[in-house]
């Protein structure tokens, strides 16, 4: 069913009881064409794109847990197209427009709100970093402004002025940049799949991964075993884990990044801002919480849950930037776990393996990358190769010597 | 998480720097043929869920490196030695 004015009408009229599920239960079927393992937002969206763009629908999406209780549900909701470097750059300018045009695709409200990304910088060095970067942007077709202290003022007049040490000196800012509804894009995907016919299995725990003459044949899960002609991994936090199923050592590591929200506050914040000295972000959500995050706890985590340090660290820098939310009280905070890659990059790619694929290594950036992810992890899927978007999302780069580091940091995750 | 320096006792894991899975050998020779080897160790990871031996330097303390056992799913430490000792024994 569709969702507009007449539906809701209709459904209105007979008091909301009539209301179908967004998806059915299935239970798994014998064999797919392809098996994605995975039911997060990446895995999701590819489902929806392998059968809207490529017509297979004889897909099954396979998640240990409910849907949408991996990172794609934790996360502090920000979308943004500001990357320097020539392979990321283009992609995540097209998962912007894809954004731009998801809620009329899929049917379905995601809340996308472009109310813009603002970096503060606080020194000459730091303007001229990103004032490249901005630069680097407008050279693929991206928007991207450099605004100076006084024009930060009049948008954010409550950021702390008055630092004598770190100065506000101004902002590059990205106006399409923005947040979007987290779940609700879990939602909307999985709801476009369904209703294409693919299976989203939940509660339906991949445990190993079964090969004949150096092809993949199924998957052994908590619900059976289940034959596939090719198989996507999916897996985020826990895609080394899946992998060396399939005898695979991966450049991942496995790390915490805890996000908060405060009480609910009036309308404050119109704009997502992070913090040039501290690790600091905070965007104010529909509701009114401020939802803000820090940098990942800093060692290999498998736990949900971050440590107090890192609390402490987030919260001190929130309030360097905006002192007077020394005042609000926090409601909430929890942990996701990112699958940090060696450069900070994402990988897209086929593995050794014939018909087996890899999607992995978003680090704490694949939320805004949700929409292009799966739809070049499906053009991969589908065609067997990449896309020119994701080619040099490569799983092979770090052995070619074909970094890409956007940040510089070298082959150390825990600092990307 | 409090880290049991040997030398300072326990400390708040903030006093401390992390750098990882302690298991892997630095190859060494350099020549082309041992690529592999080099690539395996700077760039891949085991990435273990479970007990972890891992470095730790208490750069905000004594300035030891210290080896780890630590559970990465349950953040409980099992033991603590340092990085010589471990070199010498290879546990903890
Ligand atoms: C606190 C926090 C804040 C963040 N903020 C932002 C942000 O502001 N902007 C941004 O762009 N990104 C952000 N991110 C990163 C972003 O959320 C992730 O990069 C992205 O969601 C990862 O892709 P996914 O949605 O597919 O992951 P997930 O939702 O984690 O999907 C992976 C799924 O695989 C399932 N799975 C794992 N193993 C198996 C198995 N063996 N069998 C079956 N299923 C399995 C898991 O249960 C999980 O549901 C943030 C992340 C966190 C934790
Ligand atoms: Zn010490």
């Amino acid at each position: 069913m569709s969702y507009n004015i007449f539906s809701l009408a209709r459904n209105a009229l007979s008091g909301h009881k009539n209301w179908q599920p967004a998806w059915r239960e299935p239970e798994p079927k014998a064999s797919y064409d392809v098996v994605i393992v995975g039911g997060g937002g990446h895995g999701l969206a590819t489902a929806y794109y392998l059968a809207k763009e490529h017509g297979i629908t004889n897909v099954a999406v396979l998640e240990k847990s409910w849907l949408g209780s991996g990172n794609i549900g934790r996360n502090t909701t920000i979308i943004r197209s500001n990357y320097m470097l020539e392979g990321n750059n283009p992609f995540y300018e097209w998962s912007m427009k894809l954004w731009e045009g998801l809620e009329q695709d899929f049917n379905f409200n995601a809340m996308v709100s472009q109310r813009g990304i603002m970096n503060l910088f606080h020194s000459d060095a730091q303007r001229d970093a990103f004032a490249r970067r901005g630069n680097a942007m407008r050279i693929h077709g991206v928007d991207a402004e450099l605004i100076d202290r006084e024009q930060v003022r009049e948008k954010v007049p409550f950021l702390s002025f008055d630092n004598a040490r770190f100065p506000i000196q101004g902002a590059l800012i990205q106006k399409r940049g923005g947040t979007v509804r987290h779940d609700a894009v879990a939602w909307g995907f999985a709801r476009g799949a369904d209703s294409r016919g693919v299976d989203i299995i939940q509660n339906c725990e991949v445990q190993g991964i079964k090969m004949e003459a150096g092809k993949v044949v199924g998957v052994e899960t908590s619900r059976g075993y289940i034959g596939c002609n090719k198989l996507a991994l999916c897996a985020a936090g826990n895609s080394s884990e899946v992998a060396a199923m399939a005898d695979m050592k991966l450049p991942l590591e496995s790390h915490v990044l805890q996000a908060f929200v405060s009480e609910g506050l009036k309308p404050y914040l119109d704009t997502v801002v992070t913090y040039g000295v501290g690790h600091f972000y905070v965007s104010q959500s529909d509701k009114g919480g401020l939802v803000f995050g820090g940098d990942i706890d800093g060692y290999n985590s498998y736990a949900r849950r971050g440590g107090l340090p890192t609390v402490e660290h987030v919260i001190e820098a929130g309030v360097s930037m905006i002192p007077g939310i020394s005042r609000v009280k926090i409601l909430r905070s929890w942990g996701g776990i990112m699958d940090m890659s060696m450069d900070g990059s994402p990988i897209i790619d086929k593995t050794h393996i014939d018909n087996m694929y890899l999607n992995c290594g978003w680090c704490y950036g694949g939320f805004k990358a949700t929409p292009a992810s799966g739809w070049c992890y499906a053009w991969t899927i589908a065609k067997d190769g990449a896309h020119e978007l994701n080619s040099q999302m490569r799983l092979d780069r770090f052995r070619r010597g074909y970094m890409m580091d956007e940040k510089g940091m070298g082959a150390q995750p825990n600092l990307h | 998480m409090l880290i049991k320096c040997p030398f300072c006792g326990d400390r708040p894991s903030e006093e401390f720097t992390y750098r990882g899975d302690a298991r892997p050998k630095r190859p060494k020779a350099v020549e082309t043929e041992v690529s592999d080897e080099w690539f395996d160790y700077v760039y891949l990871r085991d990435n273990v869920k479970g007990r972890m031996h891992e470095h730790w330097h208490h750069s905000g303390g004594c300035r030891a490196w210290l080896v780890l056992e630590r559970d990465t799913a349950s953040h409980e430490i099992f033991g603590v030695t340092t990085a010589p000792e471990y070199a010498r024994k290879g546990k903890i």
